[in-house]
């Protein structure tokens, strides 16, 4: 087993945390993992992108080559960083913010998750957990209950509460296209 | 410490790692002037060394940091400051002091694209020869580097135990790839982890002599402020640490400082090898090239090549008997790096004609790739 896994969109919405997150969660449930990022001199926009590889085997090259998993915030980090994935790939857009999506030959998801989020928990900066929610459901990733454990550790003290309800939005959103 | 240590599987950035080992190591002083991509141990630390009872400061420049970390040193603290090349550049006149001074200090240099201010963020491997010679004058050296965020635990560890144990500097040469990924990391209890502190005297004051070094070449070292007067300095000095000209104890001196590290070399020589013993070709990588090079190995294996990896953790002293006995059994030797050709002299100083000693050189700004590795092990 060998999933990697790009999460890219602009400095500001999280992106890199909720790299960590998916990674600590592919640990809890017993893989190698890897999560590398790349983010330009902006505290606040620009491109950011996060790559996480989960493996049930050493990883050695710990950047990704291959992804079957690609998550796309910004119609910006689009241009920058490759974003369209092989057949038998996944490709998720956040439909309120990317307004080109590009030509793919994997399966292509339209979540406007950033809205879902809002609408969650009245706060758009949780879309990066609304996000893991909706990928993690389609792509199966990690297991659910990991990804849970793993988002209350890594979110801001006091926000636990808040950020697995968005987390939640996300699974729900995304079970209602499977 | 048992009982209360909470050792586990933790997901560790290779910096924020890095920090970890040095506190269980004895870290108690840190200066610096943090810069892309080393940044974060200055931002670990000055959260984390004050609730250790140690101390953090960000000092004005990296000539100053690495200064009070040598005068932090002197007063007994264990001492490090982080850097990347344009610092690390700064900190040489220092760094020579130290070493000829023979204060024990960890000096970690997250390598970014050179030369100058480079391209930040970017990694490379140009800082291989700096990390050497990057003082002027003979001087001993010990650098060590890491490919993994848990290497880079045991290793930072091991750099301040060996700093102590021969009162020398030790450089920690890291890959902005490692220094900034996050993986899995047992960290031990700090009963687990063997320390080492430096050798003090055990005269008094008055008949202590601070450069009589003991049969292993390593003098014990008072700390300032204890009582025990003593002069370190950059001049030539004898036994009372005050200066000489006499060229007798001039080149006594010098001949100890070298002789002290390369006496103890198969002590403080870390490396990996893999699918070394019937290799026919072998590719010798430090760092993140040695990642791309384990899983070229393994593709090339996987062809029917007899391909195999030599990774020297530790590259100064370099480890030349190793790459001689390497270079008498194969017929090839690959040599990947990101810089145009610093470790592949070495390798052919230390293969020295036994078998063809090939480099390749990666320098745009990203890493080598296993594919890129695999291509030139398939030429063979």
């Amino acid at each position: 087993m060998r999933r990697e896994i790009r999460l890219s969109g602009y400095g500001g919405q999280g992106l890199i945390l909720a790299g960590i997150i998916l990674a600590e969660a592919g640990m809890y449930d017993g893989h190698e993992v890897v999560q590398t990022q790349s983010y330009g001199p902006e505290a606040r926009g620009g491109a950011s992108k996060a790559e996480v590889i989960i493996s049930s085997d050493p990883i050695d090259y710990p950047k990704v080559t291959a992804p079957d998993v690609v998550l796309i915030m910004s119609d910006a980090a689009c241009a920058r960083y490759a974003c369209s994935v092989e057949t038998g790939g996944t490709l998720i857009v956040d439909s309120g913010l990317v307004a080109q999506v590009p030509p793919t030959k994997g399966e292509l998801y339209k979540v406007a998750i950033t809205d879902v989020a809002s609408k969650a928990t009245g706060k758009t900066i949780t879309a990066n957990i609304t996000a893991l929610g909706v990928l993690n459901t389609i792509a199966k990733i990690v297991s659910p209950e990991s990804l849970e454990r793993a988002v209350a550790g890594r979110v801001p003290r006091g926000t636990q509460e808040l950020n697995l309800k968005a987390l939640r939005a996300g699974v729900e959103a995304a079970a209602a296209l499977l | 410490m048992a009982g209360s240590c909470d050792s586990r599987a933790r997901l560790m950035q290779g910096n924020e790692c890095c920090c970890e080992a040095a506190i269980l190591a004895g870290l108690k002083f840190f200066a610096g002037y943090p810069i892309t991509p080393s940044s974060e141990i200055a931002e670990v630390l000055a959260e984390r060394l004050p609730r250790v009872g140690g101390k953090f400061i960000q000092m004005e420049d990296e000539i100053a940091s690495m200064a009070a970390v040598v005068g932090s040193s002197l007063t007994g603290a264990k001492s490090m400051t982080a850097t990347s090349g344009p610092g690390f550049s700064l900190k040489q006149e220092n760094l020579g002091f130290a070493a000829f001074t023979e204060v024990p200090c960890v000096v970690v240099n997250v390598q970014r694209t050179g030369p100058s201010t480079g391209l930040p963020t970017s990694p490379a491997q140009g800082d291989i020869m700096q990390a050497r010679w990057g003082t002027h004058g003979d001087h001993p050296v010990v650098a060590l580097y890491p490919s993994s965020v848990s290497e880079i635990f045991d290793i930072t560890v091991k750099a301040f135990n060996i700093a102590e144990m021969l009162r020398t500097p030790v450089i920690l040469l890291m890959d902005e790839v490692i220094a900034h990924m996050r993986e899995r990391v047992i960290v031990p209890c700090a009963d687990e982890v063997e320390v080492v502190d430096r050798v003090r005297p055990t005269v008094a004051p008055a008949d202590y002599l601070p450069y009589d070094a003991a049969s292993d070449g390593v003098p014990p070292m008072a700390d300032f402020g204890t009582g025990y007067r003593w002069h370190a300095t950059g001049l030539y000095h004898d036994v009372t640490g005050f200066p000489t000209s006499i060229p007798s104890k001039v080149d006594f001196l010098i001949r100890r400082l070298i002789a002290k590290v390369e006496s103890r070399k198969k002590e403080i020589t870390f490396t990996k090898s893999q699918y070394m013993d019937d290799a026919r070709v072998a590719v010798v990588a430090c760092g993140i090239t040695a990642r791309s090079a384990r899983s070229a190995v393994r593709s090339a294996r996987e062809k029917g090549i007899a391909a195999g990896l030599f990774q020297p953790q530790t590259i100064w002293p370099f480890p030349s008997e190793m790459i001689a006995d390497i270079a008498g059994r194969v017929d090839r030797i690959i040599v990947p790096e990101m810089n145009m050709g610093q470790l592949v002299l070495e390798v052919e100083r230390a293969a020295a004609g036994k078998c063809e000693v090939v480099g390749y050189s990666r320098v745009d700004g990203e890493p080598i790739t296993p594919d890129e590795i695999l291509a030139r092990l398939e030429e063979v």
